[in-house]
């Protein structure tokens, strides 16, 4: 069943068309991820989706409801973790999880909840005294807390040292065992690698790409690459000959093996046929970071650590 | 309903932690008020003063004190943090829209200065021998209006400011400009009458409360051209309900 379906979706600011034609469709019980560069229309794709903003033109629908209608209907069913969002200094985090959680009809336990983010000891911590990582908890278990059946979680681990960051994802891992369909908004290649169970690459207001991460990797990678040194000598045929390979350099025993397909496994068994050893054995490993290059043609690295709203 | 409970349950907590509104707009009008009749001066009967002690004819000025503190000074400051960093924007995701937090804010603001009045009363009595109002009736109508005028001054101010700092500058020169009419600088015995009369348009509208505080003080800070009591209230039931609105017409959630 889909949980979550955006068609055509169109949004500009003024001049500035921020979102141009999106759609994709998220699954029930999938996490989602949006990955795209700063002003790809991501956060007002999820603003759209959250009911926060009226959308140009286009249909979106939450568990089959439109938010611009049902507004009411989907603020009970859909949980919103906000890029751009606080809660007041002095609250408590017990104070803050049973506030929200009086809000919804039928609400989470929120002292589970609270046990189940690692927050139980922090629970008479004003919000003001939390750590970043303990924040984003909080914002989680928030977000959680009317038991929705869908959760935005809009960049999730922007400003986590490398250990809160790994909790989280493994936090969000839990949570989708227990059935909550996630859409998952980040600019963090190994964040959406590692959780997503599909991903729409977002550039200029349009959806570059929709795919398992995998499949996105293998899209973007046609072309691989596998270097070795080896002493011996060998006839430079007997990897030319093999269907996968296109182009083979040598300079000084260092061999260079161009071409697609399983071309690792390839070269590696006409080198035991050969029987010979090649030394320093590496393929140059594809990975988001260069699919995100071939969808966007922009280096993840050029990018903001933080986007801002209304992009 | 039972969100907006929670919610003014929270905000009275939040409302409490506050250590620095708690002091100047709880505690201090009767500090204030007490540290003024500690002076042995103010505690004589003056001719200047129409026989009453000075101290008589002030005690609602230090009322009005708290009454303008927490209006205009903190209820705009926290809705505009609130708006600054995101708070209302995160509510209103939620199926408790963010008007109900505006809904617990101005019942917080209320509880509060009935607190302050009622403890500075009950200390200019006990202490200072100051009569508690005389029409309690119409004291209590003069003093909810008149601060539903300046609430609504207040919120006029938290609607249209987009920072906590802007909040902060604009509530300090309402909050001068109010304890000017309100005779914190100037006892309004001493004022010109024109100032006097001006001042009866004024939230919470000091000539009203003083009137129904003490009949003896209420004729002393009167003027010949000023208006009837009823009509003093009406003046700040339509400043309430004016500035009201256009506080909700201009309400910016984000």
């Amino acid at each position: 069943m889909t949980a979550l379906e955006v068609r055509n979706l169109h949004k500009r600011y003024g001049h500035h068309v921020a979102v141009n034609d999106v759609s994709f469709a998220v699954e029930e019980g999938e996490i989602f991820g949006i990955i795209g560069p700063n002003g790809a229309g991501k956060t007002t794709t999820v603003e759209c989706i959250a009911g926060l903003r009226k959308p140009d033109s286009g249909s979106i629908s939450v568990l089959g409801i439109d938010p611009a209608k049902g507004r009411a209907e989907v603020r009970e069913r859909l949980g919103v973790q906000l890029q751009e969002s606080s809660f007041p200094d002095a609250i408590k985090v017990a104070e803050a999880l049973e506030l929200y959680s009086s809000f919804y009809r039928d609400p989470a336990d929120w002292r589970e909840l609270m046990e189940r983010v690692g927050l139980t000891q922090k629970r008479n911590a004003h919000y003001k005294a939390l750590s970043g990582g303990q924040k984003q908890r909080l914002s989680i278990a928030l977000a959680l807390v009317g038991n929705p059946k869908v959760a935005i979680l809009d960049e999730l681990t922007t400003g986590l040292d490398p250990q809160a960051r790994r909790d989280t994802w493994s936090l969000i891992e839990r949570v989708r065992d227990t059935g909550v369909t996630i859409l998952l908004v980040t600019h963090f290649m190994d964040e959406a690698e590692r959780l997503s169970d599909r991903i729409a690459v977002i550039d200029g207001g349009r959806v570059a790409a929709v795919d398992t991460p995998a499949g996105l990797i293998a899209q973007a990678s046609a072309v691989q690459q596998v270097r070795f040194r080896m002493r011996q000598p060998l006839d430079k045929g007997v990897l030319t000959e093999l269907p996968d390979v296109t182009d083979v350099e040598i300079t000084e025993g260092r061999w260079l093996v161009t071409g697609r397909g399983q071309l690792l496994s390839s070269v590696a068994g006409a080198l035991a046929r050969a029987q010979v050893v090649a030394e320093d054995l590496r393929v140059d490993q594809r990975n988001l970071d260069d699919a995100f290059a071939a969808f966007t043609g922009r280096t993840p690295e050029a990018r903001e650590p933080s986007e801002r709203r209304g992009d | 309903m039972r969100a907006l409970l929670k919610m003014v349950e929270v905000e009275t907590k939040l409302f409490l932690r506050d250590s620095a509104t708690v002091m100047f707009g709880v505690l201090f009008p009767a500090a204030l008020l007490l540290g003024l009749g500690a002076i042995p001066a103010l505690r004589e009967a003056s001719p200047e003063t129409g026989g009453l002690r000075s101290i008589d004819v002030w005690a609602p000025t230090a009322l009005v004190f708290g009454m303008v503190m927490i209006a205009v000074q903190h209820v705009p400051a926290v809705i505009a943090t609130y708006r600054e960093r995101g708070i209302l924007r995160r509510l209103s995701t939620t199926p408790a829209h963010p008007r109900s937090v505006l809904l617990a804010q101005m019942i917080v603001a209320f509880a509060s200065v009935f607190v302050s009045a009622a403890l500075m009363i009950f200390l200019a009595w006990a202490v200072l021998d100051i009569a508690p109002p005389e029409r309690p009736l119409e004291f209590l109508v003069a003093f909810v209006v008149g601060y539903a005028a300046l609430l609504g001054l207040g919120m006029m101010s938290a609607a249209v400011v987009r920072t906590s700092s802007a909040a902060n500058q604009i509530g300090t020169l309402l909050f001068v400009a109010l304890m000017f009419f309100g005779g914190a600088f100037l006892p309004r015995v001493l004022m010109p009458d024109l100032l006097r009369e001006v001042g009866e348009f004024v939230p919470p509208g000091l000539q009203a409360l003083t009137a129904a505080w003490s009949a003896e003080a209420g004729e002393i800070t009167a003027t010949a051209g000023g208006q009837p009591f009823w009509l003093q209230i009406a003046i700040m039931a339509g400043i309430a309900v004016i500035a009201s609105a256009i506080a909700a017409k201009l309400f910016r959630w984000e």
